[in-house]
């Protein structure tokens, strides 16, 4: 079960329509690296979890990751939806606008929808976390990057809160997986 | 969203980023008790600032979380991605 609220993590705001930055930053919506395959990731590899630790943390981590998909929905549609029909042209964004109009769709930096393939869930609770820790700097870098390629510094102050996050992430997951393989110590011992 | 609204939904947004951080932390360090103690602390200022607002802006959560006296107002806008910071 989950419980809806009506705020963000952390404030939007952007300087005005930049349907340019909003191509890139959608990647962080649908792609690879992005906030929909980190929720994903985390609350399909809970099940098989075997400390109760680790499920609290993909639960919970996964759970903070659907408020990262709001927020970097929120970054897209709002740099596009005031955006004049040829700046869209202009960014590359044709494509994508004949598609889906200036509606929110999961796809990455060039366009390619969301698969399932991007994320995985082995039952192997280290190689899960393992999976994990490298999600989160793969994510990292690409904010890195896409703090790099913005010329908002509104957005670009957003991007700074969602990599942080990443790195506190990717701590978590660290100390998570030193607690299962002490867990995992134990029962070969006893 | 006028001035006053918007600087209580910023302190609520603080205070519960402060709850998000410290509940990952104790997640995996259950044994931290001044983490506990931090926790615990910003969880009751959370809740008193949501119950402030609640009151004067509508529910800030559904599914019965929140009562929703007189009028139903879980449905005024606006949503958070039309929230202007």
């Amino acid at each position: 079960m989950w419980i809806y609220e009506k705020k963000l993590e952390y404030p939007v705001r952007v300087g005005g329509p930049n349907p340019h930055l909003a191509k890139v930053i959608i990647t962080q919506y649908g792609g690879p690296d992005g906030e929909l395959a980190a929720s994903l990731r985390y609350l399909t590899q809970r099940y098989t979890m075997p400390i109760p630790q680790a499920k609290a943390v993909l639960t919970d981590i996964g759970t903070e990751e659907l408020a990262h998909m709001e927020i970097v929905a929120t970054l897209v549609y709002n740099l596009i939806k005031d955006a004049p029909l040829e700046e869209i042209k202009r960014a590359g964004l044709d494509g994508y606008y004949a598609d889906h109009d200036r509606a929110l769709y999961f796809v990455n930096a060039s366009g390619a929808p969301w698969t399932a393939t991007y994320i995985q869930s082995k039952g192997d609770p280290v190689t899960d976390l393992y999976e994990n820790m490298a999600a989160e700097q793969k994510a990292r870098s690409t904010y890195e990057y896409l703090i790099q390629l913005s010329d908002d510094p509104d957005v670009s102050d957003t991007l700074k809160f969602l990599r942080e996050r990443e790195v506190v992430h990717f701590q978590r997951f660290g100390e998570t997986l030193n607690l299962v393989h002490e867990y995992l110590e134990r029962k070969k011992y006893y | 969203m006028d001035g006053q609204r918007l600087s209580l939904l910023k302190k609520i947004m603080a205070l519960e980023f402060t709850c998000i951080d410290f509940n990952l932390y104790l997640d995996t360090n259950p044994e931290d008790y001044r983490a506990l103690a931090e926790y615990n602390a910003a969880s009751e200022a959370l809740l008193a600032a949501k119950k402030e607002y609640e009151n004067l802006y509508g529910p800030l959560t559904n599914y019965g979380s929140t009562p929703s006296p007189q009028a139903w107002r879980w449905i005024d806008e606006p949503w958070p991605w039309e929230t202007t910071f």
